[in-house]
């Protein structure tokens, strides 16, 4: 055991401490990390916004490279900020005109051609018996098709149809189960690697590894 | 009215054509006209970032000047803004710096430990509500234990029996779950938002999505 | 109170404390369990092993502290076999609370590798506005990046004579435990063919698949388990890997938990039946 000379880890366990104590009851030790938190990460989003977005993006190019064009998006940008303001709210309706406009026109394409014609093209492929993977394709088109119908709500699900949907919940129900066996191993691995930060870091105690 | 209302449903439409085509035109033109967005675009999402500090600096100021419940907490977070901005005029933004040791020490700690909690909250979770109540939510339950098991090392562990079926050990299950039916259920989830996202998008073209204009007139 | 009911209310305390005995003991009593490497994360470690010196990867650690422990160890891994391979690296973010822990890292690792800003890597910071930084990217990086995060303009910078746009990018990696790395998949792989590979989270791991069979990414790194199974590759185990016997004990103890709410609430039912 080596422990951290370091004033800043000492401090980050004692936060770690102030925030794991909701887990016996909510108390002012995790309401003050709570607000903190809050404080310094906006703080921090501020300083990033100048540093890596105005400064860079609008100041250099405005007044170091006689860009003034970029007054324009300036001032559209400002008109979004209006809605702060009930009488002048108005404004922000022309700039997020153009950047929904906009986006959802660049968005329309490519969200058909990656999101549905791709992944439709990935469910045609070979099937059949003579190979695993081959019999492995038709339970996934079985998997798609079927799933695709029980969410198809616009006819009732009765008779054939109701059967091929009720296959489709049994893939739905394995698909969430993965998702459940995954998600539990996403929240531990955020408490491990607390207990590592405190046990390594702090602590100095090697761990295996 | 029209200035209020129907220029930028006019504006919208008429963006939403001129990049929608822009993919189907391979020519420097076109390309031009996709950097002009992307350039224009990050100025403007900038500037209106203020909206997003100056709410949450209201929101706290208000709750101060109201003496509204813990507000004393709320002096904690006003404090905690200029100080990150006067650590970052006196030290830089760069590691080493009061500004990125407040970051490292003050912020990411915090942060992590706050979703850590959700692993405590997840054990409570499936102790209480994961019930096995059909056929259906026992497959759920089967498929979750799997994959448990067979994505970390013990489930390779405690497959004892694979030497004997090859390719029966939990690791291979779970795999399999993974990439078969779990897949097609994800695929033909994927495919329903992938539909549903084209089809807003059409809406806010076609201004039949017209929320972002707001309540008022 | 019965067995069966009191079975059925253990204090959520109680679980609280049985969870992180659990967690915390075996970094004291190690199995040292091997780690098994699955295809989706070996897929990204060959592309990257297959690359020369003149390959280019880009790292996006579009991630925050709130999934530090999955997403960091993976981007660590990815930074240090792109180093090892003497591939250039560039680092960016979407998210201003990566960019932090992404210099962090850059700075330690680029430093255990004898590595040079400007030369060996890049690094682009932050901008925000993701789908429109990537898309400003494809036409040209200087667009959304006119200088790297240390101010210092792009012309300027060695490294980045040559690369304009995706056109000069090997791989592009983004870590992220949000849906910002399907972005990467719409405006960099669909309309520039650029490949890409996700380092996630494992929470949304299982809803990736259908992305990885459909061969739209190159590879996929899922939660704390995919970093190990990196780390694994490049045999250089860090804290990806001290934490898989963590991760393996408190897996059985949730299924232990599952079982007995189970067994009880059965027996409840069968009870209530009786009656």
């Amino acid at each position: 055991m080596h422990l951290s000379p370091s004033i800043g880890v000492w401090v980050a366990v004692f936060l770690t401490l102030c925030v794991l104590s909701f887990l016996y009851k909510d108390n002012p030790f995790y309401k003050f990390a709570e607000h903190l938190v809050v404080g310094v990460s906006v703080g921090y989003g501020m300083v990033l916004w100048y540093t890596q977005g105005i400064l860079p993006k609008f100041i250099t190019p405005f007044f170091k490279e006689g860009k003034y064009i970029y007054i324009v998006p300036a001032i559209l940008g400002i008109m979004i900020t209006m809605q702060l303001v009930r009488k002048y709210a108005w404004l922000a309706r022309f700039p997020m005109a153009f950047l929904l406009g906009a986006s959802s026109g660049i968005g329309l394409p490519r969200t058909m051609q990656a999101g549905v014609i791709k992944q439709l093209e990935a469910t045609m492929v070979p099937m059949g018996f003579s190979r695993l993977q081959y019999i492995w394709n038709i339970v996934i088109f079985v998997g798609v098709l079927s799933v695709l119908i029980y969410f198809f709500f616009s006819k009732e699900h009765k008779g054939v149809f109701g059967g091929i949907a009720n296959i489709g919940i049994w893939y739905l129900m394995i698909g969430f189960g993965a998702t459940f066996g995954y998600t539990v191993m996403a929240r531990l691995s955020l408490f491990i690697g607390r207990v590592l930060f405190i046990i390594q870091t702090a602590l100095g105690i090697q761990v295996a590894g | 009215m029209f200035l209020k209302r129907q220029l930028p449903l006019l504006i919208t439409l008429v963006c939403g054509i001129i990049w929608g085509v822009q993919y189907f035109i391979p020519h420097p033109a076109s390309e031009a006209v996709y950097s002009f967005y992307t350039d224009w675009g990050l100025v403007i999402g900038l500037f209106a970032s203020i909206l997003g500090f100056v709410s949450i600096i209201r929101l706290h100021y208000m709750k101060v000047r109201h003496h509204a419940k813990n507000w004393q907490f709320s002096v904690v977070t006003l404090s905690a803004m200029p100080v990150m901005i006067v650590a970052a005029i006196l030290t830089g933004t760069e590691s080493g710096g009061a500004f990125m040791w407040l970051y490292n020490y003050v912020e990411v700690p915090i942060e992590a430990t706050m979703f850590s909690l959700l692993a405590f909250y997840i054990a409570s979770a499936a102790y209480r509500a994961f019930r096995a109540r059909s056929a259906q939510a026992a497959a759920l339950l089967v498929a979750a234990a799997i994959v448990m098991l067979g994505r970390v090392p013990v489930g390779a562990q405690i497959s004892f029996w694979s030497h004997l079926f090859p390719g029966t050990s939990i690791p291979q299950i779970a795999s399999w779950i993974l990439n078969v039916p779990n897949m097609a259920a994800k695929r033909a989830i994927n495919l329903g938002v992938g539909l549903g996202m084209m089809m807003v998008s059409l809406k806010i073209i076609l201004g039949i999505e017209r929320t972002y204009l707001g309540g008022q007139e | 109170m019965d067995f069966w009911k009191r079975l059925l209310n253990i204090d959520r305390r109680i679980i609280y404390l049985v969870i992180a005995i659990t967690v915390i003991v075996p970094f004291f009593l190690p199995t040292g369990w091997p780690i098994n490497v699955t295809y989706e994360v070996k897929n990204i470690y060959d592309y990257i092993e297959n690359l020369g010196p003149e390959g280019v990867v880009l790292l996006s650690a579009d991630y925050d502290a709130s999934t530090l422990a999955e997403l960091q160890p993976m981007f660590d891994a990815c930074l240090r076999h792109c180093f090892a391979r003497d591939v250039k690296v560039i680092v960016m973010s979407l998210f201003p609370q990566g960019v932090g822990l992404a210099e962090i890292s850059l700075k330690r690792i680029a430093k255990e590798y004898n590595k040079v800003n400007g030369v060996d890597y890049c690094f682009l910071g932050y901008k925000p506005g993701g789908s429109i930084i990537i898309m400003g990217m494809g036409s040209n990086i200087r667009i959304p990046f006119p200088s790297d995060y240390y101010g210092t303009p792009l012309k300027d910078i060695p490294m980045m004579k040559d690369i304009n746009n995706f056109s000069d990018i090997d791989l592009v990696i983004s870590f992220s435990g949000t849906g910002i790395v399907a972005s990467w998949l719409y405006y960099a792989h669909e309309p520039y063919n650029q490949d890409i590979a996700w380092g996630v989270t494992a929470v949304m791991a299982s809803d990736y698949y259908p992305f990885l069979q459909s061969h739209q990414i190159v590879g996929l790194i899922g939660g704390m388990k995919g970093a190990a199974e990196y780390e694994t590759l490049i045999s250089k185990p860090s804290l990806a890997t001290s934490g898989m016997d963590a991760q393996s004990w408190a897996h059985i103890m949730i299924i232990v938990f599952i079982i007995i709410g189970n067994i009880g609430y059965l027996a409840m039912r069968k009870k209530e039946r009786r009656m």
